[in-house]
């Protein structure tokens, strides 16, 4: 239990760490890196790395959460009282396991040009991406809340 | 209205309200009830 405890700790901050760093500092840099021409550095060497261990930080972190949880999974995610605190932030990192996987990085992937997209396209898949990642910094809030409270939020 | 996750600001403070929500739901619904 303790070595899954400490992996998904780890792999958890990395995960949070690189879901706060694309909102607190890459956004508001690719808008002035852009004015200057200089926002290839950004997209091409910096956002790919990035991106590459964040969903898999998130993979991670879920799956040794669950290993963590073991036979209390279930009661956990049908919120059993006993369990409701870590049931509330077991979904909602859950949720936010979906957003990565299934909105920020495809629609990253037509952003940076790994997929073909046109021009609206890209324009598209910029503002969902941009919804799922704020959207996944809000529920990171509660999420850690209940994360770190004890069974009865103390 | 503006929509709070196009701020930075707005998206913290959306997640401080509901984590508010989230736990109000929780102590008397899950919890107590």
């Amino acid at each position: 239990m303790g070595v899954f405890r400490w992996v998904h700790f780890m792999a958890g901050v990395m995960w949070i760490g690189l879901l706060y760093y694309f909102n607190f500092v890459q956004v508001a840099a690719l808008k002035n890196a852009a004015a200057d021409g200089t926002a290839a550095g950004i997209s091409k060497h910096v956002a790919p790395r990035a991106l590459l261990f964040f969903r898999w930080a998130a993979v991670v972190t879920w799956l040794a959460g669950a290993a963590l949880l073991g036979p209390r999974f279930v009661p956990t995610f049908t919120l059993q009282p006993e369990a409701a605190y870590i049931g509330i932030g077991a979904w909602l990192g859950t949720i936010m396991l979906f957003n990565v996987w299934a909105l920020i990085w495809p629609n990253q992937k037509r952003i940076l040009g790994m997929t073909p997209a046109s021009d609206d396209e890209k324009n598209r898949a910029r503002r969902v991406a941009f919804l799922a990642s704020r959207t996944n910094v809000m529920l990171s809030i509660p999420m850690l809340f209940f994360m770190g409270a004890g069974v009865h939020g103390f | 209205m503006k929509n709070p996750l196009d701020s930075l600001w707005g998206t913290v403070i959306a997640g401080f309200v509901l984590t508010a929500v989230l736990v109000v739901f929780a102590n008397n619904f899950l919890i107590g009830g």
